[in-house]
C-alpha cells in the first residue's frame, strides 16, 4: 500500500535530530497508551500487522502531524471498536465525562488566569 | 516507579513524572485531548475487565527500566570476547539470543549484522518503527521520525554524518529495512585499546546507537547511556 507511512526515499523532511538523554516515554499518557496497546493485544484478536495497518489508516495529513503514540492511540481505538471491545459512543461519552470532571476540578483557580 | 503512584479511575494524574514540568502541577490545567482519550480507554477497558491496571504498570516498568540497550550491549561484549559465541550469533542469532533469554515481543526473529573495517551496517524501519525490543528496548523518537525513515535508505552517509560518523568512501554501507517479522542488531567493531577489559567493562562502552548503526563504539564514548 503506497501510503504516507511508506517513507523510504521521500524528500523534504530535513535532518535527523536525536534527543540527548532521551527518556523512554515523554509523558504519562504515552506510558498508558503503550501499555494498553500491549495488554489488550494479548487477547490475540489481532496481530502486529493488523495493528500497524490500523495506524496507517490515519488520514495522511494527521499521520504526518502526529506523534508516535498518537498514532498508536488512533490504531488502538480503531481496533477496539472494530473488534467490539468498546463502541465509538462509549469512548466519546467517557471522554466527555472526564473532560467535565476535570473542568470541575480545575475551576476554582482564578490566580492562574494571569498566566 | 512504584505501582501505587498511579491513581486509576480517580480522575487525576500521577504526579511522578519529574522530567517534564508540564506534568508537575496535575490539577492546575485541563487535560489535553490525547490525555483524555487515553484515560477514557483505560477506564472503559478496566471496567469491562479487559485490562488490569496493575498489569499495565508492570508492562511500563518492564520497558522503562528492565529491557533496554544494556541487554544488547552484553551480547556485543560477549561476541567480542568469545569467537565461538560470535560465530553462532552471526549464523543463528534467534537461537543464541533465545538461550540468553533475549527473545520476545518484537524480537521473535533476529539477525545480527557484523560491522568490519570495510562494511558498515545501518538499521531502519521505513514503514513504521520495527526495532528489536528484547535487546534494545523501545526505539528513540528519531528512529521513528520521518527524517530518519525517509533518508536512511537514500542518503545513508548523510544521515551517518549527522550522527558524527563520517565513513571513508571505500567502506560499504549496508542498510537493512526491518519488518514486523525480522529485526536486526548491529555488532559494532571492537574499539582499539580495549584488550584486557572484562565483559562488563566492554559492555559499558557499547551504546544503543552503535547497535542501530548510527554510531561507532569508541573508548571515549563514556557515555551518554541514553544513546
Amino acid at each position: 500500500m503506497n501510503g504516507v507511512h511508506d517513507m523510504g526515499g521521500m524528500h523534504g523532511f530535513g535532518p535527523v535530530v536525536p534527543e540527548r538523554n532521551e527518556p523512554v516515554f515523554h509523558a504519562e499518557w504515552e506510558r498508558r497508551a503503550f501499555a494498553l496497546t500491549l495488554a489488550i493485544g494479548a487477547w490475540g484478536r489481532w496481530n502486529l500487522d493488523m495493528s500497524r495497518f490500523a495506524r496507517e489508516q490515519m488520514p495522511p495529513a494527521d499521520y504526518l502531524g502526529s506523534g508516535y503514540y498518537e498514532k498508536w492511540l488512533f490504531g488502538l481505538e480503531k481496533l477496539l471498536v472494530e473488534h467490539g471491545f468498546v463502541t465509538r459512543e462509549e469512548i466519546e461519552r467517557r471522554v466527555a465525562d472526564l473532560r467535565a470532571e476535570r473542568r470541575a476540578q480545575t475551576q476554582p483557580e482564578p490566580a492562574r488566569e494571569a498566566e | 516507579m512504584s505501582h501505587d503512584d498511579h491513581a486509576h479511575g480517580q480522575g487525576h494524574d500521577p504526579a511522578h513524572d519529574h522530567e517534564h514540568g508540564d506534568e508537575s502541577h496535575p490539577h492546575n490545567r485541563p487535560l489535553s485531548e490525547v490525555e483524555l482519550r487515553v484515560k477514557a480507554l483505560e477506564s472503559l477497558l478496566t471496567e469491562k475487565g479487559l485490562v488490569d491496571p496493575v498489569a499495565l504498570d508492570e508492562l511500563i516498568d518492564t520497558y522503562e527500566r528492565k529491557v533496554g540497550p544494556q541487554n544488547g550491549a552484553r551480547v556485543v561484549a560477549r561476541a567480542w570476547l568469545d569467537p565461538e559465541f560470535k560465530r553462532r550469533l552471526l549464523s543463528d542469532a534467534t537461537g543464541v539470543l533465545a538461550d540468553m533469554g533475549l527473545i520476545g515481543r518484537q524480537g521473535e526473529d533476529m539477525v545480527v549484522l557484523e560491522n568490519t573495517p570495510k562494511v558498515h551496517n545501518l538499521v531502519v524501519c521505513t514503514l513504521c518503527s520495527c526495532y528489536p525490543w528484547p535487546v534494545l528496548g523501545l526505539p528513540p523518537v528519531w528512529y521513528k521520525s520521518a527524517p530518519y525513515r525517509s533518508r536512511a535508505v537514500i542518503d545513508s552517509r548523510g544521515v551517518l554524518r549527522e550522527f558524527g560518523v563520517d565513513l571513508p568512501d571505500d567502506v560499504e554501507v549496508r542498510v537493512w529495512d526491518s519488518t514486523a517479522e525480522l529485526r536486526y542488531l548491529v555488532l559494532p567493531e571492537r574499539p582499539p585499546e580495549t584488550e584486557g577489559l572484562s565483559e562488563d567493562e566492554l559492555a559499558a562502552l557499547v551504546t544503543r546507537d552503535a547497535m542501530i548503526g548510527t554510531a561507532k563504539v569508541n573508548t571515549l564514548a563514556r557515555r551518554d547511556r541514553s544513546r
